[in-house]
């Protein structure tokens, strides 16, 4: 099996005129935690964005789990986007539905599971993130971090290959973002899940990532690429040293 | 469509063996689904033949989970790679009723509470009223209480944006007005009096209240998609902590606009109402100058006021109601749709109650 599940290749993001990030060439290996960082507003939701196909390219191309991903025709990114989950920065959970029916409301839709089954599925990925317990409460009836558990158990309805989270610890206190960050490493040893998380929280990163890439606004193009700890202690690039020590410009 | 999965099931001296191959994912376990709870009903232990899984996840061990619901599972053949998933998932059982629990109300209690709610609801819009009151006249003293700025953008859309409608449904109404009082009048010979209704009902009645249900629609409602927004970005809590009031900041410039704009609306809501019903005394043969002479014996500057007043007032409660509904929004995706129609709802059951109660004031004054 080929090792790389994710494939870009000159990646170009953009708004209209305005380039955001320019040829990007990265892969992301099967099972692992892929981080990408950077700055706020070098582009890195942006990025994510691309790459589960919610903005068109801008220039480049994305392979993901061995298939063309860009330029391929809706019903095909459709059966792409099957194997894939996405939570998103506020959690995005349906706020009129329990936390049962947001995970149920996909397995309506892909599955052809009786409305029994439906239930038992949900409960048993509720389960999975922790929130078992909580199958009937609405979103607004739980924390922010179950908010953002029930977010990922709806994203793995479906049992995707990938998941893409973008900020899974913003808003979240530090006991709260370590046991997400927990979650994220069980889930990835437990079911080989293929991880890529957006975020810059340091704690997080040095917690979860395999490996990561950090994007620079300015130059619009990765300016690092490797092991976290790797990258603080010997990268020869002063801003990746400053983002991975947190210093200040000043210093 | 082959099927993903496939299970087989041996009952043998009352030991049953249900021997799953294939791919046991979402799509396989919606396949065998049923045809296994049937076969575990009843028994107390069932042996489960899973060597022949090439592939499951945990949508597909749901089937195994929701299975030791009914009875106890003995798990035979399950590969290392699933064991893992299996020991997360597998160790605790679904409790037996999964549907969320049903909160049943009697009619009395929902009697109770809708009263309850209605009576609440009517004291904050009282309240709500009130304390604009107040404003308004605190803004009169001191105008530069006033957002300026605000207020003008608020006339603009509200106003001239709105005037193309107002007129374009003015003028179908007086002439659908006219066309409709046209033929029993005719059959008495009377029919140049269809100037006088047309215009009486325009003027009094039609004008004001139809130019303030297309505000209601228009701008009432969209000051309370505005506002709840507001309320549900925490925008409201922001000018609440800065010390600034929402109701003098928001409520006050929207009021005062509308306050503005709806008389305004009216007469011409009312000119382009009477324009439309000449048209068709006119096209029934009556010449333009008995037309005038029978329009300027009709209406006086006393049904223009009359009218005007009621528009004033329906002004207060479109651009008042509409704040009120966005000032309430909740939390959620739909509050602000709900404040939005509860705002136009509001405002247009206000709306023909007032005009209800200034029919019977003016019937009562002979004014």
């Amino acid at each position: 099996m080929e090792n790389a599940i994710i494939r870009a290749k000159n990646l170009t993001a953009a708004y209209g005129e305005n380039v955001i990030l320019e040829n990007l060439n990265f892969e992301v290996n099967r099972g692992e935690v892929f981080v990408i960082l950077g700055g706020s507003g070098c582009g890195k939701s942006t990025l994510l964005k691309n790459l589960i196909g919610l903005y068109p390219l801008a220039g480049g191309s994305i392979e993901m789990v061995g298939r063309q991903f860009s330029g391929a025709t809706l019903s095909e990114q459709r059966t792409i986007l099957k194997q894939i989950g996405v939570t998103y920065q506020s959690g995005a959970l349906f706020g009129s539905m329990t936390l049962s029916e947001n995970v149920e409301m996909v397995l309506e839709e892909f599955t052809q599971l009786p409305p029994e089954a439906r239930q038992v599925t949900a409960w048993t990925k509720l389960k999975l993130v922790g929130l078992e317990k909580f199958i009937h409460h609405l979103p607004s009836e739980v924390s922010g971090g179950m908010q953002k558990r029930a977010a990922l158990a709806r994203a793995m309805a479906l049992d995707p290959q990938i998941l893409f989270l973008d900020e899974p610890s913003a808003g979240l206190d530090p006991i709260t973002s370590a046991e997400l960050d927990e979650l994220i490493l069980q889930l990835n040893a437990s079911l080989g899940l293929t991880f890529v998380v957006v975020t810059h929280e340091l704690a997080s990163i040095y917690a979860i990532a395999d490996r990561v890439i950090m994007l620079d606004g300015e130059t619009r193009s990765i300016i690092a690429e490797g092991n976290p700890e790797e990258l603080r202690d010997e990268s020869r690039n002063p801003l990746v040293r400053q983002f991975f020590r947190r210093e200040t410009k000043s210093n | 469509m082959a099927p993903n999965c496939e299970l087989h099931v041996n009952d043998s001296k009352g030991i049953v063996c249900l021997q799953l191959t294939g791919r046991l994912d979402a799509d396989g376990a919606a396949q065998i689904w049923k045809k296994a709870k049937h076969a575990v009903q009843g028994k107390d232990q069932v042996v489960l033949d899973l060597a022949g899984l090439n592939y499951c996840d945990a949508a597909g061990l749901s089937l195994l989970v929701d299975l030791s619901r009914d009875t106890k599972l003995d798990l035979q053949g399950l590969k290392a790679d699933f064991q893992k998933l299996w020991e997360l998932i597998g160790n605790e059982a679904p409790p037996k009723e999964l549907n969320a629990p049903v909160k049943r109300e009697s009619v009395i209690g929902k009697i109770g509470r809708t009263c309850a709610q209605f009576f609440a609801d009517l004291y904050s819009l009282i309240a709500f009223l009130g304390q604009i009151s107040v404003l308004l006249l605190r803004s009169i003293g001191r105008p530069s209480l006033i957002r300026w700025k605000d207020l003008w953008k608020v006339v603009e859309q509200a106003g001239p944006n709105a005037l193309f409608i107002v007129m374009l449904i003015g003028f179908l109404m007086g002439l659908i007005l006219a066309f409709q009082s046209t033929v029993p009048l005719q059959q008495f010979g009377v029919d140049i009096f269809v100037v006088n209704l047309t215009a009486l009902a325009m003027v009094r009645e039609l004008g004001p209240i139809m130019t303030a249900i297309v505000l209601a629609g228009r701008s009432g409602s969209a000051f309370a998609a505005e506002i709840g927004t507001m309320k549900v970005n925490e925008e409201v809590d922001a000018l609440k902590t800065m010390g600034i009031d929402p109701a003098l900041f928001l409520v006050i410039p929207r009021v005062v606009a509308a306050v503005m704009i709806t008389p305004l609306l009216t007469i011409f809501a009312n000119f382009a109402g009477i324009a439309g019903g000449l048209l068709v005394v006119a096209m029934m043969g009556h010449p333009w100058a008995a037309i005038y002479h029978q329009l300027s014996g009709a209406v006086g500057l006393d049904d223009l006021f009359s009218g005007l007043i009621k528009s004033f007032i329906c002004g207060v409660i479109v651009a008042g109601v509409g704040c009120l509904r966005g000032l309430q929004t909740l939390a959620g995706a739909s509050a602000v749709g709900v404040s939005t129609t509860r705002s136009v709802v509001t405002s247009i059951i206000l709306i023909i109650f007032t005009d209800a109660i200034f029919s019977f004031v003016f019937y009562v004054t002979g004014f």
